[in-house]
C-alpha cells in the first residue's frame, strides 16, 4: 500500500514542484490541495500519512491548519511538515511549537524534502 | 516545446498573473495616497511579492527572486507596522512593479541584460535604504486582551500585528464562532465573510478544535467591529454565528497613549455608531462587559471621506512644478524618466470561462450525433450498392449536412468567444501608468476611462497595450497643459484625459481623448511643409481634418518639432502603423483650445473573418466583408475624372475610386459595368473597382512570408478549399492607397 501526502500549498507552481518531488520517491503518492478549507473538507474523507503544508495562505493560515489536525484524536498522530520561506522565523517556530515535525525553506532541494519523507515515513 | 521552454513558459505565465495581482493591489493605494492604506491592499502586495520569491525561487530566477525578497522585506515592515506607507514609499513599489516586468520580459526571452541587473540591484538597495524611526516604546496592546494564549500561538506575525493594532486603537473586538456542515462551510463562511467584512475586520480564521457535531467543523473567527454591537447583531442575523466580546482591559495608568494617532477612514454611513457600546442597551446579550468600552475612541480624528471614484494624480513634487507646460521639459533630477517597458503581457495565454468550455464540449458532442448520422446513410448506401438512391435519402442526407453546418458555424463562434477578452485588462495597466506620467510630467491629470467590458480578440488586445501607451502619454505630455496654463486659460485646474472603448457593430472604437489645447494645424502645415513632406499646392487644398491626419505621417513627428509645437507626435507614425497590422485605422479629432481626440477603429477579431471573394483580370481575391459597405453596379460613365483623378458620385458625396486591376498592374479589358465595393473604416470611404463577384466565405487570413509580406494592398493568403489560394485585400491599406493617389494626383 502506498503512503498518502496531503499538500496544501496555494501556489500552483510551488505545489506542482512539491508533488513532484513527493511522487518521484517510490511508494508515495501525493494528493494536493490549493487551500487550508480544502484540506479541512478532505481530512475526514481520507486517511493521510503525511501532511506537508504552507504557512500564508489566503483563508486559514497553515498554523491554524496545525493546531487543527494536532488537536483532533482523528489526526493528531499524521506527521505534518511547514514549508515557508526564509525569513518567517515566528511563523516557523510557531509552527513547530503547535506540533509541526519538521519544515522546509523555499527554495529547497528536492534531496531535503525526500529525506524528511524518509524519516517520517517509515519503512520506507 | 523543450520541456525547460514549458518551464518558463509556466513560470511567465504564473509569475504574470502575480504581477498582475500586485498592480491591481497598488493601484487601489496609489488611489487612496494620503488616506491611511487599507490593510487588505498591503497585505496582497505583501503576499504577491512572497509568491513571486518563491516561484522565481524555485525557476532559478535570482534577479526576480532576490529583488522580491528585497520587496518583501520592505512590505513585511509595512504590513507590521514598522514603516509609514508615505509617497516615497509609494513611489518606490510602483517602479519596483516596472522592474518585475521588464525582468519578466527579459526572462520570458531567456536573457540578463547588465543594465537590468544594475536597476534591480538600485532597488533593491533603494527598498533597503526606506524606513522611517520605529514607534515610541509603548506596553504591548496585547498584554491587555484576554485572549487564551493558546489562540494566539498559531496567529501568524501579521495576524497578531492586525489584531495588536486593533487593541491599540480601542476597537471593539469579538469572536464570533460558528459551526456549519462539513460539506458546505467554505460558502457559509463566505457568506459571513460577506457580512462582516463591511462592519469590520476579520483578523483571523480559526477552526475549532472543538468538532461542531459528527458531520460539522466549528470555526472562531477574531473580528474587530467598526461598529456597535446591535448593528454587528443585525448583520449577522440568520447565520449560525454566536457573538463573544473578547474583553480588554484598560491601558496601565501613566502608560503612553497610541504612539501615533493613525486616522482610519469610516465608512461614510456609520459615523454615529462608531463609538464604542458604552450602555447597558446598547450592550449585547452576553453578559461580559462591553468590549473595549474604557478606551476612548474620541480622539481619532475622522479624515474627509468619500473620495471621488475617478483617479487623481498627486500634486507634484516642488522641484517639478513650473516646467509643467513645456514638452521638452528636463526630468527632476534623481527621478529616471519611465522608460517605455511594453504593457505587452509575456504568455500566450487566454482564461476561459469554464461555462463557454462546457458548451463548446456540448457542441462536439451534438457534432458527434450527427457524425453517426451520416455514417448510417453512408453505410445504407453502401449496402445498397448499385440500387439508385431514393429521393428520401438525399433529402434526409441534406438534412443532416444542414445540421453539420449549424453546428461548426456555432462551434466556430463559440471558439473566437474563447478568444475574447475585456479591452479593460490593458486599461488597468494603463490607469497605473497615467499615474507616474503625470507626476514625471508635472500634470494634474484626472484619467477617467470607459467601456472596460468591452471584447475583443485576445490578439487584438495585447497589440492594442502600445499604441495606446503611446497616445495616452502623448495626451499627458503634450496635450494636456500644466495647472497654471489651465487656470490662465479659464479651465479647470485639473486636465481630463479620457480612455473609452464602444462596441460598434463588428468594430470597436477605442477614443484617447484629452481636454487640453488641442493641436495647431496651422503649425502642422508649416512643419509638413519645412519636411518636404506636401507641397505648397496639396496643402493649400486640404481640408483642417486632412491637414490634422499629415501628423500620421513618417518623417512628420520628432521631438523637437513637437514640442515646438505644443503639439503631440512620438511615433504618430509608428502608432498608425501597429493599428493598421490589425485591420484598424486612426483617426484624429482636435480643436484649438479645446482638446484633442483620437479614434482606433478596430476589428472585434483577426482570426476568422467572413470576406466577399471577387475576380479582377481573371484573378481572384477575397476582401474582408468587415470593411464592406455596400456593393454597386456602375456603368463607365458614371466614373467622373476630377483633377486627374477618378471619382463616383455616390448619392451625393464624392466617392474616391480605385481600380484594383491597375493597381496590381493586370491587363485591362474594356467592360460594360464594373462592380464597386464601397469599403470604409471610421471616417474613410473608397470605391475599389472589380469586374465579377464570386460570394461570400469565411477565410482564415495567413500571412506572407518574406519579401512578399511587403506588397501594398494585400494583407495575406487564404485557402478557398479546393486547394485554391488567393490573396486578402488590406482594405485599410487601400484606403490609405487611395487618399494618397488624391494626394499625388492633386
Amino acid at each position: 500500500m502506498k503512503f498518502k501526502v496531503l499538500i496544501v500549498e496555494d501556489s500552483k507552481v510551488s505545489r506542482e514542484h512539491i508533488a513532484a518531488t513527493v511522487e518521484a520517491v517510490d511508494g508515495v503518492e501525493a494528493v494536493t490541495t490549493a487551500s487550508g478549507f480544502e484540506a479541512l473538507k478532505l481530512l475526514p474523507r481520507q486517511r493521510f500519512d503525511l501532511i506537508i503544508t504552507d504557512i500564508n495562505m489566503p483563508d486559514i493560515n497553515g498554523l491554524e491548519l496545525i493546531n487543527f489536525v494536532k488537536k483532533n484524536p482523528n489526526y493528531r498522530d499524521v506527521p505534518l511538515i511547514i514549508v515557508t520561506t526564509e525569513g518567517r522565523e515566528q511563523d516557523r517556530s510557531r509552527g513547530m511549537a503547535l506540533g509541526a515535525a519538521g519544515y522546509l525553506v523555499k527554495p529547497f532541494q528536492p534531496e531535503d524534502l525526500e529525506a524528511l519523507l524518509r524519516r517520517f515515513l517509515k519503512p520506507l | 516545446m523543450t520541456p525547460g521552454g514549458k518551464a518558463l513558459a509556466e513560470f511567465v505565465a504564473e509569475a504574470t498573473e502575480i504581477l498582475d495581482a500586485l498592480g491591481r493591489d497598488l493601484l487601489a493605494l496609489d488611489e487612496a495616497r494620503g488616506q491611511e492604506a487599507d490593510p487588505e491592499h498591503i497585505n496582497g502586495i505583501f503576499r504577491a511579492a512572497h509568491s513571486l520569491k518563491g516561484l522565481s525561487g524555485l525557476f532559478g530566477q535570482e534577479r526576480i527572486s532576490q529583488l522580491a525578497h528585497a520587496a518583501e522585506d520592505l512590505l513585511d515592515r509595512l504590513r507590521l507596522g514598522r514603516l509609514t506607507l508615505d509617497d516615497g514609499v509609494l513611489d518606490t513599489l510602483v517602479d519596483a512593479l516596472d522592474t518585475f516586468q521588464a525582468l519578466l520580459g527579459e526572462a520570458s526571452r531567456t536573457e540578463e541584460g547588465p543594465e537590468l541587473t544594475q536597476r534591480t540591484r538600485d532597488m533593491e538597495d533603494r527598498m533597503a535604504r526606506l524606513g522611517s524611526p520605529p514607534p515610541a516604546v509603548e506596553e504591548d496592546p496585547l498584554e491587555r486582551l484576554e485572549l487564551d494564549a493558546t489562540v494566539r500561538a498559531v496567529f501568524t506575525e501579521y495576524e497578531e500585528h492586525r489584531l495588536r493594532e486593533n487593541v491599540r486603537r480601542g476597537v471593539a473586538l469579538w469572536r464570533v464562532r460558528a459551526a456549519f456542515d462539513l460539506t458546505d462551510f467554505d460558502q457559509g463562511l463566505a457568506d459571513l465573510n460577506a457580512r462582516l467584512k463591511p462592519v469590520g475586520e476579520v483578523i483571523s480564521t480559526l477552526p475549532s478544535s472543538r468538532p461542531g457535531g459528527a458531520n460539522g467543523i466549528a470555526f472562531d473567527l477574531i473580528f474587530g467591529a467598526k461598529v456597535a454591537a446591535p448593528s454587528l447583531e443585525a448583520a449577522l442575523r440568520g447565520t449560525p454565528a454566536e457573538l463573544a466580546p473578547l474583553a480588554v482591559r484598560p491601558p496601565q495608568e501613566g502608560a503612553p497613549g497610541p504612539a501615533f494617532d493613525v486616522p482610519r477612514p469610516p465608512p461614510e454611513d456609520v459615523d454615529a455608531e462608531l463609538l464604542p457600546p458604552d450602555t447597558d442597551e446598547e450592550a449585547p446579550d452576553e453578559d461580559a462587559e462591553p468590549p473595549g468600552g474604557s478606551t476612548s475612541l474620541a480622539t481619532v480624528p475622522v479624515p474627509p471621506i468619500g473620495s471621488p471614484p475617478r483617479m487623481r494624480a498627486v500634486t507634484p513634487p516642488p522641484t517639478v512644478v513650473g516646467l509643467q507646460a513645456a514638452a521638452s521639459a528636463p526630468l527632476p533630477a534623481g527621478r529616471p524618466k519611465t522608460e517605455e517597458t511594453s504593457l505587452r503581457s509575456l504568455t500566450q495565454t487566454v482564461r476561459v470561462d469554464i461555462g463557454r468550455l462546457d458548451g463548446l464540449i456540448n457542441m462536439v458532442g451534438e457534432l458527434l450525433l450527427i457524425k453517426a448520422n451520416l455514417q448510417r446513410l453512408a453505410e445504407t448506401s453502401r449496402q445498397d450498392g448499385t440500387v439508385a438512391l431514393s429521393k428520401l435519402f438525399g433529402q434526409e442526407l441534406s438534412r443532416e449536412t444542414r445540421q453539420l453546418e449549424r453546428k461548426l458555424e456555432a462551434l466556430q463562434e463559440g471558439l473566437l468567444e474563447a478568444r475574447m477578452v475585456p479591452v479593460g485588462q490593458v486599461f488597468d495597466k494603463l490607469a497605473r501608468l497615467v499615474r507616474k506620467i503625470a507626476r514625471e510630467a508635472g500634470k494634474e491629470i484626472d484619467f477617467v476611462s470607459s467601456g472596460g467590458e468591452v471584447e475583443l480578440d485576445k490578439l487584438i488586445v495585447e497589440e492594442l497595450s502600445d499604441p495606446l501607451m503611446h497616445l495616452i502619454r502623448n495626451a499627458i505630455d503634450h496635450g494636456a497643459e500644466g495647472p497654471e496654463s489651465r487656470l490662465a486659460a479659464g479651465k479647470p485646474r485639473r486636465a481630463v484625459v479620457r480612455l473609452r472603448a464602444e462596441q460598434k457593430g463588428n468594430h470597436v472604437v477605442i477614443s484617447v481623448s484629452d481636454d487640453g489645447s488641442g493641436i495647431d494645424e496651422v503649425r502642422v502645415r508649416e512643419v509638413a511643409l519645412s519636411r518636404g513632406l506636401v507641397t505648397p499646392s496639396q496643402v493649400s487644398e486640404m481640408t483642417r481634418r486632412e491637414l490634422l491626419n499629415l501628423i500620421f505621417l513618417p518623417g512628420f513627428s520628432t521631438r523637437a518639432s513637437v514640442s515646438a509645437l505644443s503639439g503631440r507626435g512620438v511615433g504618430l507614425d509608428v502608432v498608425k502603423n501597429n493599428l493598421g497590422n490589425l485591420s484598424g485605422i486612426i483617426d484624429v479629432w482636435s480643436e484649438r483650445g479645446k482638446g484633442t481626440a483620437f479614434h482606433l477603429t478596430l476589428p472585434v477579431t483577426l482570426a476568422i473573418v467572413r470576406a466577399l471573394v471577387v475576380g479582377v483580370s481573371g484573378r481572384t481575391y477575397a476582401v474582408p466583408l468587415n470593411s464592406v459597405l455596400e456593393i454597386l453596379s456602375v456603368q463607365p460613365r458614371d466614373i467622373r475624372t476630377v483633377e486627374r483623378r477618378e471619382v463616383l458620385d455616390l448619392r451625393g458625396q464624392t466617392l474616391p475610386f480605385l481600380r484594383l486591376g491597375r493597381l496590381f498592374h493586370l491587363p485591362e479589358h474594356e467592360v460594360n459595368r464594373h462592380f464597386v465595393i464601397v469599403v470604409g473604416l471610421a471616417q474613410q470611404r473608397l470605391g475599389i473597382a472589380v469586374d465579377e463577384l464570386f460570394g461570400q466565405q469565411d477565410i482564415v487570413t495567413k500571412p506572407l512570408g518574406g519579401r512578399l509580406s511587403r506588397v501594398k494592398g494585400i494583407s495575406g493568403a487564404t485557402d478557398l478549399g479546393n486547394r485554391r489560394t488567393v490573396l486578402v485585400l488590406d482594405v485599410a491599406e487601400l484606403l490609405e492607397e487611395g487618399i494618397a493617389q488624391e494626394r499625388r494626383r492633386a
